[in-house]
Parts: C-alpha cells; sequence; structure tokens
C-alpha cells in the first residue's frame, strides 16, 4: 500500500498535469526514488492512484530505461558508452569496472552494492569518458582511476 | 565580441543566483512588455531577429510561431515547452546554460509564453541531469516567491505558470511529437504530422516546443532589438551559438560564438587543435545525426543557411571530432549501435534497418565483411533515408554512415581486404594518447 508519505508526494505530481495520467512518470519516479525499483505490486498500487490500467501504466514503466522493473542494488552505475566517450576509451573503463565487481552490464554484483547500467550520452563530452553513479557525475575515468571512484559507494 | 547569453555565467560552474540574474539587468525583458509591447511586437521581433531553433533542425522560430491561433476565438489553454531532453551526443551546451544561468531560460519561456498567449510552460528535462533539475527547481520557486510567475505581470494582464518535468531516459524523448507522448504520461512514440504541435499538441491544445538554447535568445532580442542580434553573428542568420568539440583535442569545452563561426577556428583557435601526435581526418558538425565534414569543408561557416545541403547540416553545433588514431568504421559502428538502442520501435524500417545496419558494421570490425555488405550498407542509406520511416530517428543515423561511406570508403574496404580492422591492432599506441 502507498505510504501517507508517497501519497502526498504523487498527489503534489499530479497537480503540474491537466489529468491525472501526465503523472505517471513522475509518479514512477517518485515511488522507485522510495523503494529503489518498480515490482508489480508497486506498479498496481500506481496505477491505481492514477485511475489508469496496471498494464497501460506497465507499457510505460517498461519503454524508459530510468524506470527499474527489476531489483537493482543499493548504487547504481551509469557507464556512457556514446561516441565522445568511446574515442576516449570508455570500453578500457568498462572492461576494467566489469573485472574489478565481477559484474556484466545489466547485472548485480552478488553483494547487491553495485548495479552496472549502459547509458545514453552524460552531455560530460569535454571530459570524456564519463559515468554517473546515483547521481554524481565523474568525468575523465580512466581503467587506473575507476577503483579509487566506485570505492566511495559502499 | 557580445556573449549575450554566457558573459555572466561563473567560469567555476556554480550557477547564477536569482540577485545576479536581477542586478545583471535580468527579468527587464518582462518590463518592456508592461511597457507597451504587444504580443505581436514580440512575434515580429523574433522574426526580425532571424533566431532559428537551436536543438539541430534550425527551423525559424518566428515561423513556428506564425502557426499558432491567436485571438480571442484560440483554443484555450496553449502550451509553452522547453526541450530539454539532451541526448545527442556529443552535445553538452543546453546543460551548461540550464546549470549555470537557470533564471534565463525561466525568462525565455515567460516571453514566448507572453508571445503565443500561453499560459502553461513545461521544462522537458532529461532524468539524468539531476543538477539542472536542483538549479531549474529553485529558480522557478524564485521566480514564483518574485511574482514573475503564477501572477500577473503588472501592466500586461498576462500570467503564466510553469513547471518542470523530468523524464526517464530514451533518446527518442527529443523528438517534439514523441516529447508531448511523454509529457503526457504515455511511451514517447512519435505522432503523424500534420496536425503539428502548433495546433494540435499537448492534451490536444496548441503547443509550442523549442530547444533550451533558443529560449535564452528571447530576453536579449526583446531588450536589445533585431538589428543589434542580428550584429551578433557573422552570417544572415542572427545570434550567437554555443558550439562545443569534444574527441583527440587539445582542449575539449564549448564556447559561445557569434553563428557562422567557421570550424577550422573553432577547432584550431579555441579547441586548441590536435592532441600532439594525433591528426584531424573529420567531424561531425553537432552531435551524431550529421554528416561528416572533412578538411575541404573547414573554412565555411557553421550556420543554418551555409552548408550546402549536399554537403550537410549544423545540428547541434556541438562537435565531435574523429582523428587518425581512430576507426571510422568502428565509429560509425558505435553510432548506429546507439540509434539501433534507442529505437522507439514504432515504425518497421527503422526497428529492424537499425540492428541490421550495426549488425554489417559488426561483421567488418571482426574482419568477415565482404564487397556484398558494402553494398547492403550502401543501400540502407537509400531504404532509411526520409520518407521511408515515421520520424527522423533513422534518416539522421544514415547521415554519419553515409558520409563515413563517401569519405572514408577505402578504410571500410582495408577491413574487407585485411580481413581484420588495421586499428584493433594497436593497443599500446592507443594507451599512450588517452
Amino acid at each position: 500500500m502507498l505510504s501517507d508519505t508517497e501519497r502526498r508526494e504523487l498527489e503534489e505530481a499530479v497537480k503540474h498535469y491537466p489529468d491525472k495520467r501526465g503523472a505517471a512518470i513522475d509518479a514512477l519516479l517518485t515511488i522507485q526514488r522510495r523503494r529503489g525499483w518498480i515490482s508489480d505490486d508497486s506498479l498496481l498500487e500506481i496505477a491505481q492512484f492514477l485511475e489508469i490500467t496496471v498494464e497501460e501504466l506497465d507499457s510505460v514503466a517498461t519503454f524508459y530505461n530510468l524506470v527499474f522493473r527489476k531489483p537493482v542494488g543499493r548504487h547504481v552505475a551509469f557507464m556512457c558508452d556514446s561516441i565522445s566517450c568511446w574515442i576516449k576509451g570508455c570500453e578500457r573503463v568498462q572492461e576494467q569496472i566489469k573485472k574489478l565487481y565481477d559484474v556484466e552490464l545489466g547485472q548485480t554484483t552478488s553483494d547487491g552494492r553495485l548495479t552496472l547500467l549502459p547509458i545514453a550520452c552524460l552531455g560530460q563530452c569535454g571530459r570524456a569518458p564519463a559515468m554517473m553513479i546515483d547521481q554524481d557525475v565523474h568525468g575523465d575515468v580512466t581503467p587506473d582511476t575507476i577503483e579509487q571512484i566506485v570505492e566511495k559507494y559502499k | 565580441m557580445e556573449r549575450p547569453l554566457t558573459q555572466h555565467t561563473h567560469p567555476d560552474g556554480t550557477t547564477r543566483t536569482f540577485r545576479e540574474y536581477v542586478q545583471d539587468g535580468g527579468y527587464r525583458g518582462l518590463q518592456r512588455l508592461a511597457s507597451g509591447l504587444a504580443p505581436k511586437d514580440v512575434q515580429r521581433l523574433v522574426s526580425e531577429a532571424g533566431l532559428r531553433g537551436r536543438g539541430g533542425g534550425g527551423f525559424p522560430t518566428g515561423t513556428k510561431w506564425s502557426f499558432v491561433p491567436m485571438g480571442p476565438d484560440a483554443p484555450k489553454p496553449k502550451y509553452i515547452v522547453a526541450n530539454g531532453d539532451e541526448m545527442e551526443p556529443g552535445t553538452f551546451k543546453d546543460r551548461v546554460l540550464m546549470e549555470g544561468d537557470p533564471h534565463g531560460l525561466v525568462e525565455g519561456m515567460i516571453l514566448a509564453g507572453y508571445a503565443l498567449d500561453a499560459e502553461v510552460g513545461y521544462i522537458f528535462l532529461r532524468g539524468e541531469y539531476h543538477l539542472s533539475a536542483q538549479r531549474l527547481n529553485q529558480a522557478i520557486a524564485e521566480a514564483y516567491a518574485e511574482g514573475y510567475l503564477g501572477k500577473t505581470i503588472p501592466g500586461t494582464g498576462f500570467r503564466f505558470d510553469l513547471h518542470l518535468h523530468a523524464s526517464a531516459g530514451r533518446y527518442i524523448c527529443g523528438e517534439e511529437t514523441a516529447l508531448i507522448n511523454a509529457l503526457e504520461g504515455k511511451r514517447a512514440v512519435p505522432r503523424a504530422k500534420p496536425p503539428f504541435p502548433q495546433t494540435v499538441g499537448l492534451w490536444g491544445q496548441p503547443t509550442v516546443v523549442q530547444n533550451v538554447e533558443t529560449f535564452y535568445n528571447l530576453p536579449h532580442i526583446v531588450n536589445h532589438g533585431a538589428a543589434w542580434y542580428h550584429g551578433l553573428s557573422r552570417t544572415q542568420d542572427g545570434g550567437t551559438k554555443i558550439y562545443g568539440v569534444s574527441g583527440r583535442v587539445t582542449h575539449p569545452g564549448w564556447w559561445e560564438l557569434p553563428l557562422g563561426t567557421t570550424a577550422r577556428e573553432i577547432l584550431e583557435e579555441h579547441a586548441g587543435g590536435m592532441l600532439k601526435g594525433v591528426h584531424f581526418r573529420g567531424v561531425l558538425p553537432g552531435g551524431i545525426s550529421t554528416a561528416f565534414l572533412i578538411e575541404g569543408h573547414l573554412d565555411l561557416p557553421l550556420d543554418f543557411s551555409s552548408l550546402p545541403a549536399q554537403v550537410g547540416r549544423l545540428g547541434t553545433g556541438t562537435m565531435i571530432v574523429l582523428d587518425d588514431h581512430t576507426c571510422p568504421v568502428g565509429f560509425v559502428l558505435n553510432l548506429e549501435r546507439f540509434f539501433a538502442r534507442e529505437s522507439c520501435g514504432w515504425c518497421t524500417p527503422c526497428r529492424e534497418g537499425l540492428p541490421w545496419v550495426a549488425r554489417i558494421l559488426t561483421s567488418f570490425e571482426e574482419g568477415h565483411a565482404s564487397k556484398d555488405d558494402l553494398a547492403l550498407l550502401d543501400m540502407h542509406t537509400k531504404w532509411l533515408a526520409p520518407g521511408h520511416t515515421f520520424c527522423g530517428l533513422a534518416p539522421g543515423a544514415m547521415a554519419p554512415l553515409q558520409s563515413a561511406l563517401q569519405y572514408f570508403r577505402d578504410d571500410f574496404e582495408q577491413h574487407i581486404s585485411r580481413g581484420r580492422c588495421p586499428w584493433r591492432h594497436k593497443p599500446a599506441q592507443l594507451k599512450v594518447l588517452v
């Protein structure tokens, strides 16, 4: 069930749109911030709040890559793999982080600490290669500095 | 050289506060409205200024506005949307504007709202831009507290409300009709045009969707006029442009420069030329949906009118440089994988064609491509050309491919004749350069 706080946040989001459905993405992201991901149960609760069918909401939830329909780790590392980062060697950074934490793109480490995901250009092309962990952007990342960066996220 | 958009932004990346914005003349455009500047006067100013959309298409803003129904019988409400879904690879200009000077966007949107008699605005921001979101939310709250939003602007009878919509990913949201669907809480698939958003847009109402950078120009046009604005540029398109450079250059970054500055000047004078030991081969002038420019094009003015259509187009103005230590086939493969991943899947040519292109390019990189594969790539640039797909994503994806096939054909052929990527065997050399 939606908590009182969650319900209040959703009611706030809905105010910005002429119909409740307009707030579908805000609602998914709001609940995800609280619960980490969007489970089937969460999806149903949000759909009921928005007065749309759960299938309709799922068609939205599964379209957007920042809505997680599977559990993620305590931290999510988004690895930019677009062209400016590719020129500057993002593939080698990716190989290093996969090796260090024994995890593939799209997976979570066995201790539940870190989920690794690819991401479209983060707009940090002047300091490529770039990555984002949770909400923090890191630029000029190299295979040698990646461990030091990730170690801050326990 | 005047830099109206960025002359007051802080070089250290901190935000320009509300107080600083007002001290430097911010929100003065709204006072001009009260002194008798009617909506049609603002529209005329913008048309005369020659402002063209900064999102990549370069459509004249005044013309875009002219399709919006006006007058007492026009549908209500009308909407203004800022497209801040900056996800074009290599492009980071809107982020630096929104982070550095959030009030400039708020004021630009109020002015557009006034000109079109639209009472509600949305900033559509990509979900990954957390710092922009934080700073824009604060700017919106301050503008409400000061009465620039949510209250009638004294002397005008006009009132504007503004909301921030943080999106949740997917490149296709940058396409204006897909963006409208996303804003309505739906899957971001493009809509058929016509009807165009200016008449039937958000929730069926008249809607103008414009790139973030375009809005930043409006307060300056309203304050200083069309002649001054034309004087900023070196060509017939008015104003300045945020240009950027990434790749193996000495100083990657961004600069506000007169529209019509040449690529050579930007690459050599501002980006400091190529890194030591690497040489220039080509450049995508504005994001990855543009065609390569090569050495012979570098002295053409970079604006929306001067590049011959057969050469290419400016796009977002943020360039990505291809150097001689980077495989052009691998470069284009990276682009096509991006487009294949980001296709919304709505129309078949794009959904099926882009992964096909990516698979063929992979076979080049893996060393088992044949002459037939080269012909197949050529064919795709025709099969996915404008008119064959529902929106511009796949045709955009073909621009760098087609020009790479034209300018770097030898490199494609070498992958076939040698049975391997000629660049894949130089890892040690690459490591030194990065």
